[in-house]
């Protein structure tokens, strides 16, 4: 499941036709106490969704304590304030609000959607959760109970089992070396006080983004966003150092008995602020893009039938931006897919792309875009991650006209700086047939 | 908490999955043109998208002995090409107007959608019109195409201990009720599927009169009327088709024998117990039954703090890593209610098995909480207000429950027949499902230790990952597809897509 380990970039994302713009007009509202939040206000639904973004995520563990951040998440619905676990659910499912918990590498998201009727009520609670966590001994015991669960589950899952081996040899000791979650030695050995200081480190107000959406004005935010964030501390840990991504090229084979392979490929990468992310972003969609019309869909499964999917995509993780790709094929066929992935990887670095390639993908990328402004709880998302990742306010009147200005001669230029078939390196997992092991 | 299996992400409180679709606001048209094809439009001017939606009464479960995948493999094979179009330029034009596209297939439909811009819907029909009738196969691409699907078999379900265990499972709850097959098929039937086996297919079943549109977004009634007389109002009905309707399928005999199934796999990191009911559907104009199963789910499992079998082996006891309770409702015939125990390492399967049923033997005597059945007539009642929020969702409600068998008025009634219902109701029907006694129990583990030295016993697991997802769409992934392989999927909801 290669997702998981990407961040959630939605904010790359922008639009600019015309009869869109009146969609998201975004209000910066800034609270008496300094904070800064997005609003998209919509009254149409009496009800409001909330993001809030907490720059650090799981790569702020201590090097000794890696799994820290993502069990302390795991155990912000455990209870808060003066409630523990059963009865802070039922508190909730009462107001019929929902809460949701997500930790990625450089972020730790909560999601929140409640109704306008009981909101103060809500909020209320989700400030406990920010403010009052638990940390509740047995509450600790048994979520631990279920992270290794998962560990040991995931060191029996193809997919996993080649994004850990492909990050293990890409980045080494950085964060992004190790997963998120830990090993089953470092989250048994997890102590409570790992958990305050995790819960210290990454809730902070000087690294949150504020993305709502929905039934609530500026002037009724502007208040709640000082009750909810202003007595959070601010950090006191750094954040990671840019990471050096070791490029050597190769196919790694970790024997696994499984009738297909999972593969896992990549090599650096370019990132958001680059002049150049532009063409980077649209030459990867027509190199393995998501949709079904890419070279590798293409090449891979419509001509031969070798995949169910593959795709690539730009991987913008903030210390070590990456060119990264997935499939799994047979293990009979998984040599002849690899052998077409680096032949697509050669061409377009060499050759660029068609001018009918790029008008296609230029098409796609900016009809497609608006359409992702459809809902609230999308919508606060979006606006949160765009904060996270310091795009400008009006980045979404901009982002479309970007991707038209992108020329054929630009993506070749860029092609052939970025994209390096001797550096790319594939994790197999699996066993395959008549594959070189290389590394 | 952490959800085993599920990675550890994604973890929420509050607001389940309660399947409800009906929006308060009432913007849903349904009117039917001239040759028999139904069409609903439901209404939200907030975006000016659209999403559009072409359903076949026409899913796996009405294939032929010997065929299994048929449904699933012509789903493939419609995004090739037509008399008017090439192979594949069907998506190509989608992405041209920056639409998105996609299919799925259930035991009881399958599904072609897009979203696009609202201007764009005439063309999103006249493109879908088209491939209705006009669809021309090619023998090299059925054969390159049988290669994906094999492929995509090989990733969904041959690598996944989970989702090989389920397919046993379902064969052995069904006696004789297709509902025992695989969507995608038994790898062996799969081979065999040829360019004739797929044009019969299509020829039987891809008619107006056998299809249902629905869309969803900003567009008018009279503006989807107008189009859709125009595009699908000239595409003649098949007479045929009208004693197809009532989709007889063979039927379940009485169950006499409790049937088990034991399913060894040396990846199962995590074993558990499955038990599966055969339980009553939502039926047009009958749907109390299916609530009161509906709220019993809900009531048993439906919170992983709050609802019994959690709270009692979880939370309290701490036996179970996981207990779950499923009951999906929206099928054309008898499906199945499911209780799921993973124990705590340590545990057996028979004590697991032992633990669950006697927790639910503890319930039959205690009752409902009747806080926690208000929280949930809350949580009814909020659902309508966020469901409103999700125009796609809702189409994909309506098309799903059309297509099993509902009407629009009972798409609509649902939300107030849930309402209704007591917890007196709620226990009557949890007396009666768990009287049954010919239930079907499975356990997935890992082989015993002399049989683990075979290397050959092994099988990978591996999730059924939505194979192009872009990481900018990691927040939205898995829109499309279901994954069976975890145990929190509850068998009869699921997909496969394109």
């Amino acid at each position: 499941m290669i997702a998981r380990f990407l961040t959630p970039l939605v904010a790359a994302l922008a639009f600019a036709v015309p009869s869109y713009a009146d969609i998201v007009n975004i209000q910066p509202v800034t609270s008496d106490g300094g904070i800064e939040a997005w609003l998209v206000e919509d009254n149409s639904i009496p009800f409001v969704a909330m993001d809030l973004w907490f720059e650090g995520g799981g790569s702020i563990d201590r090097p000794d304590a890696r799994g820290a951040v993502h069990l302390m998440t795991a155990l912000l619905e455990e209870g808060a304030g003066d409630m523990d676990a059963q009865t802070f659910a039922a508190e909730l499912e009462g107001l019929a609000a929902s809460f949701s918990f997500d930790i990625y590498r450089d972020e730790l998201v909560i999601s929140v959607q409640m109704l306008t009727q009981n909101r103060g009520e809500v909020l209320a609670l989700l400030r406990d959760v920010l403010l009052e966590p638990r940390f509740d001994e047995d509450a600790v015991e048994r979520v631990r109970g279920q992270v290794l669960s998962v560990l040991e589950a995931d060191a029996n899952d193809p997919d996993t089992i080649a994004a850990a081996e492909f990050n293990a040899l890409t980045f080494g000791d950085h964060p992004y070396g190790s997963r998120l979650e830990g090993t089953p030695e470092s989250v048994a050995a997890l102590t409570r006080d790992d958990l305050i200081a995790a819960h210290r480190s990454a809730l902070v107000r000087d690294r949150v983004s504020v993305g709502v959406a929905g039934d609530m004005s500026a002037e009724e935010l502007g208040p709640i966003l000082d009750t909810l964030l202003g007595d959070l501390p601010t950090s006191d840990v750094a954040l990671p150092e840019p990471s050096e991504v070791s490029d050597v090229g190769g196919i790694t084979v970790v024997d696994f008995p499984t009738p297909q392979s999972s593969v896992y490929f990549g090599h650096a990468g370019i990132a958001r602020d680059d002049p150049d992310f532009f063409p980077a972003f649209v030459m990867n969609q027509v190199l393995g893009g998501g949709g079904y019309r890419s070279r590798l869909m293409e090449e891979v499964r419509e001509q031969r039938g070798l995949t169910y999917g593959i795709s690539t995509w730009l991987g913008l993780s903030k210390s070590a931006p990456m060119m990264q790709g997935g499939f799994s094929s047979s293990n009979a066929l998984v040599a002849e897919a690899i052998e077409v992935v680096q032949d697509e990887w050669a061409e377009i670095a060499e050759n660029g792309i068609t001018e009918a390639e790029l008008a296609a993908a230029q098409q796609y990328m900016t009809g497609a875009y608006p359409l992702r402004f459809d809902g609230n709880s999308t919508i606060a998302g979006i606006l949160a991650a765009m904060q996270a990742d310091d795009m400008p306010i009006d980045y979404i009147a901009s982002r479309n006209d970007n991707v038209r200005a992108v020329t054929v001669e630009d993506i070749q230029r860029v092609a052939a700086e970025l994209v390096d078939s001797d550096a790319l390196h594939f994790v197999v997992v699996g066993q395959p047939e008549g594959l070189p092991t290389e590394n | 908490m952490i959800r085993p299996h599920l990675a550890g992400l994604g973890l929420a409180i509050g607001l389940t999955a309660l399947p409800l679709a009906a929006n308060a606001a009432g913007e849903v048209t349904e009117f039917t043109l001239d040759n028999g094809m139904q069409v609903v439009v439901i209404e939200d001017h907030r975006t000016a998208a659209v999403t559009h939606m072409v359903w076949y009464r026409a899913g796996s479960a009405d294939e032929q002995p010997g065929q299994s995948g048929i449904a699933h493999f012509l789903e493939h094979l419609m995004f090739k090409a037509t008399d008017d179009l090439e192979s594949r330029e069907f998506s190509r034009i989608v992405e041209e107007n920056g639409g998105s596209d996609n299919a799925f297939t259930s035991w009881d439909y399958t599904a072609y959608h897009q979203r696009v811009a609202a201007d764009r819907l005439g063309l999103m029909m006249e493109m879908e019109a088209d491939r209705m009738r006009d669809l021309v196969l090619a023998e090299d691409e059925v054969v390159t195409e049988r290669q994906v699907i094999l492929e995509e078999r090989a990733q969904r379900t041959d690598t996944s201990p989970g989702a090989l265990f389920n397919e046993q499972l379902a064969a052995a709850t069904y006696l004789n009720h297709p509902y025992g097959r695989p969507i995608i098929g038994w790898r062996h039937e799969m081979e065999e599927l040829s360019l004739q086996d797929a044009r019969d297919w299509y020829e039987r079943h891809y008619h107006p009169n056998n299809a249902i549109l629905v869309v969803a977004g900003d567009a008018t009634p009279d503006e989807v009327r107008a189009l859709a007389e125009e595009h699908y109002g000239a595409i003649p009905a098949n007479p045929d088709i009208e004693a197809q309707e009532t989709r007889e399928r063979p039927s379940e005999p009485p169950h006499i024998a409790q049937r088990r199934v034991i399913y060894e796999d040396a990846r199962v990191a995590n074993p558990y117990v499955s038990i599966n009911y055969l339980a009553p559907e939502r039926n047009a104009g009958a749907q109390e039954e299916a609530a009161a199963l509906t709220l019993l789910a809900e009531i048993l499992a439906g919170s992983g703090f709050t609802s019994v079998l959690p709270r009692e082996m979880q939370l309290e006891d701490e036996r179970s890593l996981f207990v779950g309770a499923y009951y999906g409702g929206t099928s054309l015939d008898e499906t199945t209610f499911t209780l799921i125990n993973m124990p705590l390492p340590g545990t057996s399967l028979e004590q697991a098995e032992d633990h669950i049923l006697a927790e639910v033997d503890e319930f039959l005597e205690e009752g409902i909480d009747p806080a926690q059945f208000e929280r949930i007539m809350f949580q009814i009642e909020a659902a309508r207000i966020y469901e409103e929020d999700d125009a796609a969702g809702l189409a994909r409600a309506y098309g799903a429950a059309l297509a099993s068998g509902l009407t629009v008025a009972d798409v609509q009634a649902w939300p107030d027949v849930l309402a209704a219902t007591t917890i007196d109701d709620v226990m009557e029907i949890a007396r009666e499902l768990f009287a049954e006694e010919a239930t079907t129990i499975g356990y997935l583990m890992q082989p015993s230790p002399d049989e683990a030295a075979e290397p050959e016993a092994d099988a990978a697991a591996a999730a059924a990952s939505q194979p192009t997802a872009e990481p900018e769409d990691a927040a939205e992934a898995g829109a499309d597809g279901a994954d069976a392989s975890t145990p929190e999927t509850a068998p009869m909801t699921e997909e496969v897509s394109q």
